[in-house]
């Protein structure tokens, strides 16, 4: 195995990458925050959070400071290391689970040096399944909490929660076999490479997607997402009509703070793997010969930037009408640049359809939390058991079918 | 590269924790953990094998190994919650006798 | 040691001493969960080191099954038999010694066997030709079948024992 770095400049760049992925994703995170708890008020015909910053967008800001600021007492009897351990162990196998997805197929090219959107190497042979291994990992951040807060709901919770995990996780697993089997191979980049061109088909957009034919494991998988990361309507174990808080009852703030980055960033993680998988990844769903398309990123920036520019002139407060077009007027700035410099536009095409999808797919997320009722916590454990697994199962049968009459056939 | 003794050196420490563990613990799923040391301690010397000879072999032997690991661990805890439940201790010494 | 402390051996020795802190601590702790914890760090580290020397998918399934699984499985009875710290026994304290006495003659006899083999036997140099999952597909599939098939019974009948054992009596 050519070893870890072939040069030093390698290593800097990565920790360079590092840092910044890190910064974006606690700021996604952060906003992520905003974005669910305006969303969820407006399906309740409300507004959320509107007063700390313009439209509320400070709103995280404050949150951040009063975790911060807030009282962090650690209960009498618990047992000190698993205490510790847990939001530790949960938040850094969360984020560490992001550092495997790719964002773009193309490398940068500064300094002479090719710099690719992704932290893992681009040979990683066991892409998914590292992602799957720290998911896996993952269950103990939970169950630790549990126990080690030396209290009825919280252990109650934990047990419940973790047992949650385990079950989803299997189901899970299968339901990215038929994905799998398609592709021939665990890497991500091959995975969204398969739903391209390819060589029969020279010029397909979307009917290249793998959900078309994998319609069954999408669903299988997103269920079980939702599910792995304890969402509504699968957060029994944590609600608080039910458990307190579950696992995180004993949990004050910057530990609380931490369990909740790390249920975030789960979100992030398996919404970015829902389109890696299923939906293209960073392809455009449009053939690549239809080239007016590659405008899209700008014909959604620039108006967006200008609705933000008239909205901030009229915004009520001093703050809103100084900031909102000023943030307009660079995301206009930044829609034309899209324009001017072609090849910025075309390298700038992958991450735009990726982050779209990953928006779209979150945007699904919170939308779920604002409409439906919770499972009951026996009724979820037999839907995972009795209906989503053998559907995975029957998924796998049915590609590993229909792949061996392909081979044996001859290609259409 | 790292030469395979080293590995196996490790194996064979590892191994020789573990059952040190079996004999020295009181705790019947300590017990039961030092065994799975033991198990582990084997696949890296197996792993470790299959590299210097350039053969797959010991890797798909060390998946056996661990399948039948969590088999044994699944019906291995079963027993253990039995007894835990009907002797109401999960100390060794205390469970030492066939009849009650 | 002799020669320079490459990169590899660097990396090797940091997750052997890992390993072997692990062990060490699965054996020092006195409450059985610090001791599964301890035992979760010798897995991670092995799987670490299976990564070293190429098998990269065995190290995803150890980390899978064994670290996210079997231990889950472990550290769910403990709490589930609210197992407490352990208490010393003079039995125990007797087999203390003479355990550790003929541990270290074990593993001494191992390593002295290794090292009196004549040349060590040196890793061979990475073929990189078959890929570790598709080749350890291929030999299950073909060679392996029968031991394959045999042990998917074999996870069958321990479901069903342990759902057996599991079970609460009916009276």
């Amino acid at each position: 195995m050519h070893f870890l770095f072939a040069t030093r400049d390698e290593l800097f760049i990565t920790i360079a990458k590092i840092a910044i992925l890190l910064f974006i994703v606690l700021t996604v995170n952060a906003y992520l925050t905003w974005f669910e708890r305006k969303v969820v008020a407006h399906i309740q015909s409300r507004w959320g959070p509107h007063r700390v910053g313009p439209h509320g967008l400070l709103q995280p800001l404050a949150d951040g400071v009063k975790f911060f600021f807030k009282e962090d007492p650690t209960p009498a009897g618990v047992d000190r290391l698993a205490y510790f351990l847990a939001p530790l162990l949960a938040l850094a196998l969360a984020l560490t689970s992001i550092a495997i997805i790719p964002f773009g197929p193309e490398p940068l090219r500064l300094f002479g040096h090719d710099i690719y959107l992704g932290i893992a190497p681009l040979n990683l042979n066991i892409g998914i399944l590292a992602l799957f291994a720290i998911t896996a990992l993952g269950v103990y951040g939970v169950v630790l909490a549990g126990w080690a807060s030396n209290s009825k709901y919280p252990l109650l919770g934990g047990l419940r929660s973790s047992a949650q995990m385990v079950s989803y996780e299997l189901a899970l697993t299968m339901s990215v076999v038929g994905v799998l089997l398609m592709a021939g191979s665990f890497n991500l980049r091959d995975i969204i490479n398969a739903q391209g061109p390819m060589p029969g088909h020279p010029d397909r957009g979307m009917i290249g997607w793998n959900i078309w034919p994998q319609i069954l494991g999408f669903f299988c998988f997103f269920i079980a997402a939702v599910a792995e990361t304890n969402r509504v309507p699968f957060d029994l174990p944590e609600a608080e009509q039910e458990l307190v808080a579950g696992f995180h009852t004993e949990y004050a703030s910057f530990k609380f703070a931490m369990f909740f980055i790390a249920e975030y960033t789960s979100m992030i993680t398996v919404s970015c793997l829902g389109t890696i998988m299923f939906f293209g990844g960073w392809l455009s769903p449009f053939p690549a010969s239809w080239t007016l398309t590659h405008y899209l990123p700008s014909v959604v920036l620039i108006p967006f930037g200008l609705w933000l520019v008239l909205d901030g002139f009229r915004y009520e407060t001093v703050l809103g009408r100084v900031v909102l077009p000023a943030v307009g007027t660079v995301i206009t700035a930044l829609g034309l640049v899209f324009i001017v410099f072609p090849h910025v536009n075309a390298f700038i095409q992958a991450p735009f359809w990726f982050l779209s999808k990953v928006l779209l797919f979150l945007f699904v997320y919170v939308w779920m939390r604002g409409t439906l009722p919770r499972f009951r916590y026996d009724q979820l454990m037999a839907f995972g058991w009795k209906l989503l697994l053998p559907v995975a199962l029957v998924n796998v049968a049915l590609t590993s079918f229909v792949i061996a009459a392909k081979l044996q056939w001859g290609a259409k | 590269m790292v030469p395979t003794n080293y590995y196996v050196i490790l194996s064979a420490i590892l191994f020789g924790l573990g059952v040190f563990a079996f004999i020295f613990k009181r705790n019947v799923i300590t017990i039961f953990m030092s065994i799975e040391l033991m198990l582990n301690a084997v696949n890296l010397a197996f792993v470790a094998f299959s590299q210097a000879l350039g053969k797959l072999d010991g890797q798909v032997f060390v998946l056996f190994v661990i399948v039948v690991a969590a088999a044994e661990a699944a019906v291995g805890l079963g027993i253990i919650i039995l007894i835990a439940r009907n002797r109401q201790t999960l100390n060794v010494e205390r469970v030492d006798l066939l009849k009650l | 040691m002799g020669g320079e402390m490459t990169e590899p051996l660097l990396v090797f020795f940091v997750l052997a001493a890992l390993a072997v802190i692990g062990a060490v601590s699965l054996i020092l702790q006195k409450h059985p969960i610090h001791s599964a914890l301890s035992l979760i760090v010798v897995m991670v580290a092995l799987a670490g080191l299976y990564l070293l020397m190429g098998a990269e998918f065995v190290a995803a399934v150890q980390i899978i099954v064994y670290g996210g699984a079997i231990m889950v499985l472990f550290v769910f009875v403990i709490m589930l038999l609210n197992a407490g710290a352990e208490e010393r026994t003079s039995l125990s304290k007797m087999a203390g010694p003479p355990g550790l006495l003929l541990v270290a003659a074990l593993a001494a006899f191992v390593a002295a066997t290794i090292a009196r083999s004549g040349s060590s036997v040196q890793a061979a140099a990475q073929t990189g030709a078959l890929s570790s999952t598709k080749g350890i597909s291929e030999m299950i599939f073909r060679d392996f079948v029968y031991p394959f098939e045999l042990t998917s019974i074999l996870i069958l009948v321990a479901i069903l024992g342990a759902t057996v054992l599991a079970q609460r009596e009916k009276s």
